[in-house]
């Protein structure tokens, strides 16, 4: 077994003020100047503490308050409000959510899993992800304790094939030439995300978080240059079909992307030619035909295969499917064609907590990749200014390399813990045995249905309540 | 408690907010043209205005209905001085789950032991699924039964154990001494023996203060063993397995070192300061047969103690609760995925297990397939929020219900998740801050609980009447007085 793999997080401060949901409103008229004013009594301090922040000028008592409502309810004079923030709520959008992006913003700064009393809040379920449960283990069936570390829990991966036997001579030595794969710790790669005020600093620092991480980072071929002082090893071009040198691939990538085109095989012996040992990854849009291309591919000899979903986690061509569904057909494919541990399966499109990448793997992903959390992990709020031309109001481009391969380290070490916490709760110690165990979830369809469907009737004259 | 067939329920008690400020929806303004007038007082129904010294004042906004109030005081104010808007602070307040509406609702019932009036959402919440998309169904006139019963025998059996009746078919669900104060345990411990139910310890040991209602108390045996103790085991009439809780399944318990206090430590007999992990599982258990051997291990040190198993919701949670009853639990605890918690990762809360809703006519189905059924208690938690969650469980397939978070929202918890961070819970309900206890009395505490379970009463009452039954136990699988929104 590999020595375990451990990722070290620190905190890193945030460099603006978060967005905070809601906000304390105190009016000075009328008070009564209390010997010990309600706001000197605050459990957590937040009226000592408050500050303006001198660079933006901004008050920083809204993101210390805890919402305990003390001293809105306390106030004799009743001078102390909370309202909601209008700016939160403008944030992102309907997939990238006001709640999405604080929590990434959070595990980015903290690098720990977030934590909090009382029960969940939210919606009962959802699109997508959302409507999927994981399972745990329970009297019947053993647990894997993981995430206190008496059991070793392994997230590695491996990409390419791995042959379905191995031979061995007389000598017990290995028959021919021992399998290829690119072995990653975690099942994750990081992937530059479509838009952001992205500079060549904040590339730098992917690429640094994506080494410190022991995972890849796949980036656009033009924007190699900014980062080939560094360790090519790590990175993970994605490749034009056309126009684009097969010179200029990194001597030492270990692996590309090309998208697909109708004879990809020629593209594939072309790079093939020049570099015989490269793992080629195709990329095909998760749409319409997309099981055909990828069976195609594994036929083909290609080890990789990467399905591309859109920014809000769907298919491309239509938004009324989800990557969740997208993965699963895929994956039954080439189960039901008898091929599908010949290759692996990459997915993208809107990856946005945890819990997806758990999700994504029990319906038949390899691996998955993380767009635009490493760029929300930069305090990115998702308010597209920067497609506009306009600019950024966090100012990305302006971060060190050093900080922002640090909060993408945070970032995906708090994502680590939280798999390890459902694969631990699913008695499942290998993230490799995860994919596509979808006795280890349970599905809203599924489920609403055989509970709900066939209960009482509504008459005529019946009363609901 | 089984030979008090004329067991009486407390009377209310209106019991106001702790706060100088309660939040309600609405908020009535005054100008200065007021001219005392006192008609607004006059015809306020719920007591909005007072007049005090020959001035009138808005003392309680909050118990205003705003546009529900069928003659209200903004129109009828002679010299247009009122104005009635929407509290901006509401809209802060609540979330899917626990909407704002449902906090205030919930509120009322606890200071006055009534369902709110009309304008306030006390029944469902905003989750979009599950209970807040089940609607009970009635049809023709029901009853006009007097004496409803809402009792249940929690030992179906019949073997030597206790026979135990509790008097409402909810009780209290295990809130540890670290978790929440040792006041809010003594508040929830006198309301249960008040209204002739049980609460539960939790695992983090039995404080003295507890003793004088051992008669309504249950034990928690949990996997880190804390405070448990062959005398505190010994003392009870109900022992629960916690197997594990339905916010966090198939994890451990962590109690960080902060809030290991002297207290704490004495009580788990544990080191001041050191964080305390509850592992996951039993490490004596991995099937059936070792669960088996945990029972008799109970029965063995109290035989008469009734044994109950509290188990999250697995895919193969009918397999668990069918094994329980092999091994000779009397109660099978279901707790869902969106139950309470001190402390607990987002992702399980969210995403490990399944939601009670579906669990229980899972288990309810498969324990008659079985035909031990009757022979079972089947109580269920997790997200059990108003009367109409325990109406709608229980006609999906539960005996009785458990309930933590709605007690703890009846001594104005606002759920703002801080329970664990710093010295823990700002409004003193979930800490053990020797200070923010200080911020809460039993009396009070117990009366608001009391009121609330009260209210819950009544309503159970008025839709088992509304149905035509005579007693809860009838309403047990009875799916067919719900229909779910989705598939009408």
């Amino acid at each position: 077994m590999p020595s375990k793999y451990m990722i070290h997080t620190k905190p890193v401060p945030n460099r603006f003020q978060p967005v905070s949901k809601s906000g304390i409103i105190a009016w000075e008229e009328g008070c009564l100047k209390c010997a010990v004013c309600v706001k000197k009594r605050c459990v957590y301090n937040v009226y000592d503490r408050r500050g303006i922040d001198s660079h933006h000028m901004i008050e920083s008592i809204d993101n210390l308050c805890m919402n305990c409502y003390s001293c809105v309810q306390n106030c004799p004079k009743e001078l102390i409000h909370k309202s909601l923030n209008p700016e939160f709520n403008a944030m992102g959008d309907s997939h990238w959510s006001p709640p999405i992006i604080v929590r990434l913003w959070n595990q980015s700064q903290t690098g720990k899993i977030p934590v909090s009393g009382a029960g969940y809040p939210g919606p009962f379920s959802g699109p997508g992800f959302d409507s999927m449960w994981t399972d745990m283990s329970e009297i019947v069936r053993p647990t894997r304790d993981g995430i206190h570390g008496r059991e070793y829990i392994s997230t590695a991966v491996d990409l390419g094939k791995t042959p379905e036997h191995l031979i061995f001579n007389g000598s017990d030595t290995l028959e021919g030439e021992p399998p290829s794969i690119i072995d990653i710790p975690l099942p994750i790669i990081l992937k530059m995300p479509s838009f952001g005020a992205i500079s060549t600093n904040t590339i730098k620092g992917w690429a640094m978080g994506a080494r410190r991480l022991g995972t890849l980072i796949a980036l656009p071929m033009k924007k190699i240059d900014s980062v080939l002082e560094d360790r090519g090893d790590c990175l993970m071009p994605l490749v034009l079909p056309k126009g684009t040198s097969v010179g200029n691939i990194p001597k030492n990538a270990k692996i590309i992307e090309i998208p697909w085109t109708e004879g990809w095989q020629e593209v594939v012996e072309d790079i093939k030619g020049c570099f015989p040992n490269l793992f080629v990854s195709v990329r095909i849009p998760m749409a319409e035909g997309m099981e055909e291309k990828a069976l195609s591919l594994a036929r083909g000899g290609i080890s990789i295969i990467h399905l591309e979903g859109s920014l809000m986690s769907r298919f491309m061509d239509n938004n009324a499917r989800n990557l969740k569904d997208g993965i699963r057909s895929v994956h039954i494919k080439l189960v039901e064609e008898n091929i599908r541990d010949g290759v692996t399966l990459l997915a993208s499109g809107g990856l946005a907590m945890a819990e997806h990448v758990a999700k994504a793997i029990i319906c038949g992903a390899d691996t998955v990749f993380v767009d635009f959390p490493i760029l929300i992990a930069l305090e990115c709020r998702m308010c597209r200014r920067c497609t506009k031309g306009l600019s950024c109001p966090v100012q990305i481009d302006t971060a060190s390399p050093n900080w922002v391969a640090s909060r993408v380290v945070n970032l995906i070490g708090a994502w680590h813990n939280q798999l390890i916490e459902v694969m631990g709760a699913m008695g499942i110690r290998d993230a490799r045995r995860l994919r596509g165990e979808v006795g280890r979830a349970m599905f809203f369809d599924d489920m609403d249905r055989t509970a709900f469907e066939s209960m009482g009737q509504v008459e005529e004259g019946c009363e609901l309540e | 408690m089984s030979s008090q067939s004329d067991f009486q329920f407390p009377e209310a008690v209106r019991t106001r907010s702790r706060f100088r400020n309660p939040i309600g929806k609405f908020r009535v303004n005054r100008t200065g043209d007021c001219i005392a007038c006192g008609k607004c007082v006059e015809i306020c129904p719920h007591g909005v205005h007072v007049e005090r010294r020959g001035r009138v004042f808005v003392e309680n906004n909050y118990l205003c209905v705003g546009t529900e109030c069928p003659e209200p005081c903004y129109k009828t104010c002679p010299v247009q001085a009122l104005s009635v808007r929407r509290n901006p602070v509401f809209d802060t307040l609540g979330d899917f789950r626990w909407t704002n509406e449902l906090l205030a609702g919930t509120w009322y019932m606890a200071e006055f032991g009534e369902p709110p009036p009309a304008g306030l959402e006390y029944k469902v919440g905003n989750s979009g699924g599950g209970f807040d998309k089940l609607r009970l169904i009635f049809k023709g006139n029901g009853s006009r039964l007097e004496d409803i019963d809402l009792n249940l025998e929690l030992n179906r059996r019949n073997d030597n154990a206790h026979r135990i009746r509790i008097e409402f078919p909810v009780y209290g669900g295990g809130m540890s001494y670290g978790s929440v104060s040792v006041t809010t345990m003594v508040s929830r411990a006198r309301a249960a023996a008040a209204l002739g139910t049980f609460s539960c310890t939790g695992e983090g040991g039995y404080p003295d203060e507890l003793k004088p209602y051992d008669d309504h108390m249950i034990t928690q045996v949990a996997t880190g063993l804390f405070g448990v103790k062959e005398e505190t085991i010994q003392r009870v009439k109900i022992v629960e397995f916690k197997y594990a809780q339905g916010a966090k399944p198939g994890l451990g318990g962590h109690l960080l070192g902060d809030k290991v206090t002297p207290g704490v430590a004495r009580m788990r007999e544990a080191v001041v300061g050191y964080p305390l992990f509850s592992p996951f599982p039993f490490h004596s258990v991995y099937s059936v047969e070792d669960h088996k051997k945990h029972v008799d291990w109970i029965k063995s040190i109290n035989p008469k103690a009734l044994v109950s198993v509290k188990v999250s919701t697995p895919t193969d949670v009918d397999m668990v609760a069918v094994g329980s009853y092999y091994a000779g639990a009397h109660i099978i605890h279901l707790d869902g995925s969106y139950g309470g918690t001190g402390a607990a990762p987002d992702i399980a809360k969210k995403n490990i297990a399944m939601p009670i809703e579906y669990a229980v006519p899972k288990v309810h189905r498969f324990l008659q397939e079985e035909g031990v059924r009757d022979k079972m208690t089947v109580i269920a938690s997790g997200g059990i929020r108003t009367p109409h969650d325990v109406a709608k469980i229980i006609a999906l397939g539960a005996d009785g219900v458990c309930t933590g978070t709605a007690d703890l929202v009846a001594l104005e918890c606002v759920r703002c998740q801080n329970c664990e961070s710093g010295r823990g819970c700002a409004r003193g309900i979930a800490t053990t801050d020797p200070e923010l206890s200080e911020l809460m009395n039993i009396e009070w505490g117990t009366q608001r609980i009391i009121n609330m379970y009260l209210a819950w009463r009544k309503e159970l009452i008025r839709i088992l009447k509304k149905l035509g039954m005579k007693s809860i136990k009838e309403l047990t699988g009875r799916a067919d007085c719900l229909i779910h929104l989705d598939y009408m």
